[in-house]
């Protein structure tokens, strides 16, 4: 299957108009997103901090892109200075040039490397740059493993694989890993996954990785994770080439504080995260020698261009607002054609395509702001969402774009709310239509289940009640405001 | 008290019953309603939707509509809500056309003024007990602007608890939202839809007569599920429970 690519991608509604009608993925997604959200609450809710701690965090992560130059140039430095190699990558292509001849360079006759699970380089499609260079990319992170071996695309940050379930990863083991019998328990998956890999970890010498946190003041690189193949990633090899995207990077050592509280509770229900490495560049007795970094922009500047959108860069990737999200829950990662799936894909991906591709995603909410209430940066989702859709709909305004129905209708509708005259017209028309279509039920009571145009999406899974034969408004004027009451009760409708 | 009702432009078509209700309950309580007739909409769908400048014109009508009002009150969670997240913004930007040199200044003068219809109740007039009779089985979906922008939290259940002869039920994911979202409902109707599903079931599983809000935008939704289904439970505004009264009933 070929990479996610929100260039390429069908829109948001036709990816899940099918996804929404495969049981399985519905059902694992459901399944996951239940045991990861109740495990997130159990742990969110013994902290008597947290609203501090996510003020703080966003503060921090504010801070940090008013001053994201020189953060950067302050980390470059200090890598440098311990020993580690900075490089600058402005697009996709260039972070993939630059990390496919480091691998040339180092994998030597052994032309493989092994990775610790990044969803950067899933972002700029490394694997594929890597094995059209004739290097054979490992991904030593279960999920991304499961991923890989089964030509499969992720669909979350955190749980790539979270669209599977066991009897279909024992299968795909089954067959790739040639193990025939093999059982279903958690255990047996992962001593197959485990023996698959200890080979790779001990054989491959360059090792490819993404980045939690850049610290500025130190230099140094925090990767938190559940497996220990980071470890044996971040350890083992001789070279280690580290692909992050400029918005990773934060000011202080201390800042970690917050940061490595607030991650693992919103990321896996975790109070810490079992594997927490931080290394700042390299040590002649120790690790890996050679150590190359590479920062990647691939559009995160035009973002922080955005007032706005701009808050989309605090993003620590925890994915709760994934798993929260009613919309994500119905299709999984799928439908958002790009690796940056859930409410955060939604302003993310759209944002650093300049908004040139992936428009569906901004309306791929029903704006219930169950994501802003998790982030533990308190970005403000919804909001960034609207105003997505206004800079949509704003470019769109001078193409033929202006008059779709969609736009017609809120045109001729905002029209209509410029007068109370305009208003009773309107509800004068509306009344005549829905009288047209209305039919009796076997209440008596009068239902529209049939709508013209784009409308019939509303009337393809529900009906519609009739347009009551009097407004408020006309009520008010003949009876209520004589202090008449009205003879409606307190009864059903 | 003095409450001018901003009874919003599809309470006005579509729930004329919702919008009565709260002229009954608010008149029993004591107060004079006013409902000033020039005005028309918030805006909300045009700003959820992205058109923005469509919206625009939309403000200054609303502060010149309500400028002499002692309170606001507005049956509908998500069109508080669409006013508070979005006004203050517009009116710097209206501002800075020329046209309106005083609208922020009468704006912040009047949104602490404006209240959603529990939250009127509840926080400004202190009341849980309003004096409704009401026998049926009712179970509350907490309409997500109302929980998460307005932050209304316990209070219109605590009004629903304090209804004589009410049999509250608690409902499944009741923070959970129905999928309406205003034109989502339309762009994305699959999604909508299945998430439309979820919520009737809970409904449906609480055997409840009557499924209440704060928001008859998602109770049209969900009202449209249960009845395409044939589903027994029908729909009410907040507002209707807590007019009932037991002379009513007889």
């Amino acid at each position: 299957m070929k990479p996610l690519d929100p260039r390429t991608a069908p829109s948001f509604p036709i990816a899940a108009s099918v996804l929404v009608h495969d049981q399985q993925i519905r059902a694992n997604v459901r399944h996951a997103t239940d045991v990861i959200q109740a495990k997130r609450a159990r742990v969110v809710a013994e902290m008597p901090d947290w609203e501090a701690l996510r003020e703080a965090g966003k503060r921090i992560r504010e801070h940090t892109m008013h001053h994201l130059d020189a953060y950067l140039l302050q980390f470059e430095e200090n890598c440098t200075r311990a020993g580690g190699h900075v490089h600058w990558a402005r697009t996709a292509a260039e972070a993939q040039s630059i990390v496919v001849s480091l691998a040339q360079q180092f994998t030597g006759t052994q032309r493989e490397v092994i990775k610790i699970k990044s969803m950067t380089t899933e972002e700029i499609h490394l694997n594929r740059a890597l094995e059209s260079a004739g290097i054979r990319p490992t991904e030593t992170d279960l999920a991304e493993l499961i991923i890989q071996l089964g030509h499969d695309q992720p669909s979350h940050i955190i749980v790539p694989a979270l669209h599977k379930n066991r009897i279909q990863i024992r299968e795909l083991f089954e067959r790739e890993m040639h193990l025939p019998g093999l059982g279903t328990t958690p255990e047996d998956l992962t001593e197959a996954a485990r023996t698959h890999l200890r080979e790779k970890f001990l054989r491959i010498d360059t090792a490819v990785s993404g980045a939690n946190f850049l610290i500025a003041e130190t230099g140094g690189i925090c990767i938190v994770e559940s497996e220990g193949n980071g470890r044996m990633c971040l350890t083992l090899p001789k070279t280690l080439i580290t692909i992050a995207g400029i918005d990773k990077v934060l000011p202080r050592f201390q800042d970690l504080e917050v940061m490595l509280q607030t991650l693992p509770r919103s990321a896996t229900g975790e109070r810490m995260n079992p594997y927490n490495s931080i290394w700042t560049g390299t040590h002649p007795t120790d690790g890996p020698r050679n150590f190359h970094v590479i920062l990647l922009d691939n559009g995160r500047t035009n973002v922080l261009a955005d007032e706005v959108g701009r808050q989309t860069l605090h993003c620590i990737r925890c994915a709760a607002c994934m798993n929260v999200c009613p919309v994500y829950r119905q299709t999984g990662g799928h439908a958002y054609g790009s690796v940056y799936a859930g409410p955060i894909g939604a302003i993310l991906t759209p944002q650093l395509l300049n908004l040139e591709n992936a428009q569906s995603l901004p309306f791929a909410s029903s704006l219930c702001g169950a994501c802003y209430e998790v982030c533990p940066v308190k970005i403000n989702i919804p909001e960034v969402l609207v105003h997505l859709r206004s800079r949509i709909v704003t470019n769109k305004s001078s193409g033929m774009a202006r008059f779709s129905p969609e736009s017609l209708g809120l045109q001729l509708g905002a029209w209509s709310f410029r007068s109370e005259r305009r208003l009773r017209l309107m509800q004068r028309l509306a009344r005549i239509a829905s009288s047209v279509l209305a039919r009796k039920d076997a209440r008596g009571d009068y239902w529209i289940n049939w709508l013209p145009g784009m409308l019939g999406n509303w009337t393809r899974s529900r009906d519609l009640r009739a347009i009551p034969s009097q407004t408020f408004r006309d009520w008010w004027e003949s009876e209520g405001k004589n202090g008449v009451k009205a003879q409606h009760k307190g009864d059903a409708q | 008290m003095r409450v001018s009702l901003f009874i919003t432009c599809y309470n006005d078509t579509l729930f004329p019953e919702a919008l009565q209700a709260v002229v009954q309950l608010l008149r029993r309580l004591g107060h004079t309603v006013e409902v000033p007739p020039g005005q028309t909409c918030c805006g909300q769908m045009h700003l959820n939707s992205g058109y923005h400048a469509e919206a625009l014109p939309l403000l200054p009508r609303f502060v010149e509509q309500f400028r002499n009002a002692e309170v606001i009150v507005v049956p509908s969670s998500s069109c508080v809500a669409a006013m508070r997240e979005h006004y203050p913004a517009m009116a710097r930007e209206l501002e800075q056309t020329g046209d309106h040199p005083t609208l922020a200044a009468g704006l912040n003068n009047l949104l602490p003024r404006v209240f959603e219809f529990s939250e009127f109740l509840t926080k400004k007039l202190g009341l849980t007990d309003v004096g409704a009779y009401y026998p049926h089985r009712v179970t509350y979906h907490a309409s997500c602007h109302g929980l998460r922008s307005l932050n209304l939290g316990d209070g219109p259940e605590s009004l629903l608890r304090s209804v004589r002869g009410i049999d509250l039920v608690p409902l499944d994911n009741k923070d959970t939202c129905c999928g309406f979202g205003g034109t989502f409902a339309i762009k994305n109707p699959d999604v909508s839809a299945a998430m439309l599903a979820d919520k009737t079931a809970c409904i449906r599983a609480t055997g409840a007569a009557l499924c209440t809000a704060t928001d008859t935008s998602c109770l049209m939704h969900i009202a449209g599920g249960l009845h395409r289904h044939d589903a027994p439970t029908q729909t009410l505004h907040l507002a209707q429970i807590l007019a009932a009264t037991e002379e009513d009933a007889q």
